[in-house]
């Protein structure tokens, strides 16, 4: 049984689809005022400057770790630098109950949730109070309390499973839904089409986040995709879509807001794609200058998220100066002592090894487990002291 | 006790699993009003709804995603893969996802009510791509638990228990016993253990191991053997990952003689793993080499299956030069 109800031609008609441009909803100029016919989200101060409060605290961080990863104190890092509006303000539109399965690059909607610093240090550092026990890079960061799904390193695997995390949330009927955060390089994954038409065929309350940050590590998105970004594919699965510029807070937080109304109380997914720009490096491994320019750089730093959002808060006299100075100065000190602190703590215990695989550890791992623990002992030069203070002093 | 094929005795298990518990969910490929190409899943729509038993979209990587996040959210999908030869779109999803989500959290989260049930094996005429025994695979995959049941009964038992563990299960179905495999099941839930072996007949001159559908042409080759009077201990591993060392490493010390039988391709297979650990455990003991009798490196043909098939006849033969080495 088909399901098309089209019309019927009788000569050859094709169609690109190029005659429906998408359009980008704004909200907020780089001034902090509003574009005329524009009307201001129904956000009051508290939760203004705790989303604010989240963006620097990202921008902070990032800046810090970054450095603390050249100077060789951390193996790796990303930083989140220019995309801190589309992540925090979609965060901030949800229910802070509402699951969120994000790609690597959002450790704002984390930050604006409470995760601390001193969270974020032992993840980072992978001590003996990393939640993940000291076993994924940097920046895989996860919190069960905060309905934040461990990050997985590769790319799109999260975004049907938000669809089935969704579905489980519709039979629960808890009035609650996910949001999936995805880059536009992610989007080619085949888990991106089967995530989104899913969704779509199984009505379930999800949010389909894709930030369009212009490049997949060196590959510019015109290399990516032929079409006009990734938001036209909404269509094919017939899911509500909408494109929004993704360096304002405003704008980013009314398409979400009116996203989660579609997704819980109809079970509509929709299809948002936030349009804004990698400022930083794809990794502390990567090095933006072999595939791109300052100038082009210079140009999305005009727009930079953090400060079109304290422009506004600026014109609402609910910001200041000297707030601005004393918030930095406090962040920068407690990124620093934290540091500090979480780099002395020790490694997870030995047994962190073989836990978790299952939820218990079957005998031909045991024995492997016991094998390891003798050759330690053997050699107990050769290996961290960590691992030995575990065997009793041996 | 009823007398039921294995199609049956699924279907049973499937039915009482979501009749005890709401959360558990049936899905896949033609699933829904139709019960699945084998009719595993026959009137579990009619019975439970369309939202807790449906059809998907032809997309397998998109079912074990979808059932991954199900399981995340405290649900407990049993999703179906129409043919274990089409399990491969999903290889990802499993293999890094299912497998590891609790590890790479730290136990913050985990898939453990994730249970994919898919039909594998030959002799069916099915040519390359209905006949694969992809079990090897996953084997090599710490996180997942891979189960294979022989008969109705144990089907039953093991699919009850595979949806209970709280482990993400693999659990092959061998489709050519769904309708020829026929036996008494108990009625009502019961569950058998998983990672256990069972010692189907006990014998002093050979153990002889299979799974599945291996487990029928055991048995003919066995009675086979007995008629030359050679006395065989029959172990069916029904769970392959993680598998019972013990139960193996015990009979082999006995018996000092191992044959290991599977469909699968010789190269890789999951009967080398069995064969390296076995003599590692059971060296002095050993009075002949252990022997593999498996599917050949090749792609599972169509017309010459049966000589491409690790029939009873070449298990027999393995049994004798075995014995008599």
């Amino acid at each position: 049984m088909t399901t098309t109800k089209s019309k019927t031609v009788y000569t050859p008609v094709f169609t690109d689809g190029a005659e429906y441009r998408i359009p980008t909803f704004k909200l907020l100029k780089q001034d902090g005022s509003l574009y005329k016919g524009g009307k201001a989200p129904d956000i009051d101060k508290e939760k203004a400057l705790r989303i604010y409060h989240a963006m620097v605290t990202t921008r902070v961080l990032d800046e810090r770790m970054l450095g603390a990863q050249r100077q060789g104190r951390l193996s790796f890092y990303m930083q989140c630098t220019g995309e801190e509006a589309a992540i925090i303000g979609s965060t901030a539109a949800l229910d802070d109950a509402d699951m969120i399965m994000a790609q690597y690059r959002e450790q704002g909607a984390l930050a604006y949730r409470g995760f601390t610093i001193d969270e974020f240090m032992n993840q980072l550092f992978g001590n003996e109070k990393d939640y993940g026990k000291g076993r994924q890079m940097p920046v895989h960061y996860g919190s069960s309390k905060l309905n934040y799904m461990t990050i997985s390193s590769p790319l799109a695997t999260q975004i049907p499973q938000a669809t089935g995390y969704a579905y489980g949330q519709k039979m629960a009927g808890d009035g609650h839904c996910t949001i999936v955060y995805f880059g536009e390089g992610a989007a080619s994954e085949g888990d991106f089409h089967a995530g989104l038409n899913m969704a779509a065929v199984h009505r379930v309350p999800a949010i389909f986040f894709c930030r369009n940050n212009g490049y997949a590590i060196s590959t510019p998105a015109d290399e990516q995709f032929a079409a006009d970004g990734i938001a036209p594919r909404g269509f094919g699965y017939k899911m509500d879509t909408i494109r929004v510029d993704g360096n304002d807070i405003l704008a980013v937080y009314q398409a979400t807001e009116a996203a989660r109304k579609l997704a819980v109380e109809e079970n509509r997914p929709v299809l948002i794609e936030a349009m804004s720009y990698r400022l930083a490096a794809h990794s502390s491994s990567d090095d933006p200058s072999g595939y791109r320019s300052k100038d082009e750089e210079a140009v999305w730093r005009e727009k930079d998220p953090i400060l079109r959002m304290q422009n506004w808060l600026t014109k609402k006299k609910w910001w200041s100066e000297g707030e601005e100075k004393e918030l930095q100065e406090r962040l920068r000190r407690e990124v620093l002592e934290t540091m500090k602190r979480a780099q002395k703590l020790p490694p997870p215990p030995l047994e962190t090894l073989v836990t978790d695989v299952y939820d218990e550890v079957p005998p031909l791992l045991s024995a492997q487990f016991e094998k390891l623990k003798a050759h330690i002992r053997k050699y107990p030069d050769e290996y961290p002291k960590s691992a030995i203070h575990v065997q009793g002093g041996a | 006790m009823a007398k039921m094929n294995m199609l049956q005795a699924i279907n049973d298990a499937l039915d009482l699993a979501m009749a005890a518990n709401d959360k558990v969910l049936c899905f896949g490929e033609d699933v829904g009003v139709f019960g699945g190409v084998f009719r595993a899943t026959s009137n579990l729509q009619q019975k439970y709804g369309k939202d807790r038993c449906f059809n998907t979209p032809l997309v397998e990587q998109g079912i074990i995603g979808f059932a991954n996040g199900l399981a995340a959210q405290g649900s407990f999908p049993v999703a179906e893969i129409q043919f274990a030869d089409y399990i491969f779109p999903a290889f990802d999803q499993i293999v890094n996802e299912s497998a590891k989500f609790r590890y790479r959290s730290g136990n913050l989260f985990n898939v453990g009510n994730l249970t994919i049930r898919t039909p594998y094996g030959g002799g069916i005429a099915g040519g390359l791509y209905h006949s694969q025994s992809p079990e090897a695979y996953f084997a090599h995959t710490p996180g997942l638990k891979i189960v294979v049941p022989r008969n109705p009964h144990q089907a039953k038992g093991l699919l009850l228990a595979s949806i209970n563990d709280p482990n993400p299960t693999l659990f092959f179905e061998p489709k050519r016993l769904y309708r020829a495999s026929v036996g008494e099941v108990p009625e009502g839930e019961y569950q058998l253990p998983l990672g256990e072996a069972e010692v189907l007949k006990e014998g002093t001159d050979v153990t002889v191991l299979g799974w599945g559908a291996q487990m029928e042409v055991i048995d003919k080759a066995v009675e086979m053997a007995e008629k030359e009077g050679f006395s065989c201990e029959v172990i069916d591993l029904r769970t392959i990952l993680p598998w019972d060392v013990e139960t193996v490493a015990e009979s082999v010390l006995k018996t000092g003689r191992l044959v290991i039988t599977h469909e699968a391709p010789l190269t890789g297979g999951f009967a080398g793993e069995i064969a390296a650990t076995i003599q590692e455990r059971c060296f002095l003991y050993l009075e002949s080499p252990i022997a593999r009798v498996t599917g050949m490196d090749t792609p599972f043909p169509l017309v010459l299956e049966k000589e491409h098939f690790p029939n009873h006849l070449k298990v027999y033969e393995a049994i004798r030069e075995s014995v008599e080495f």
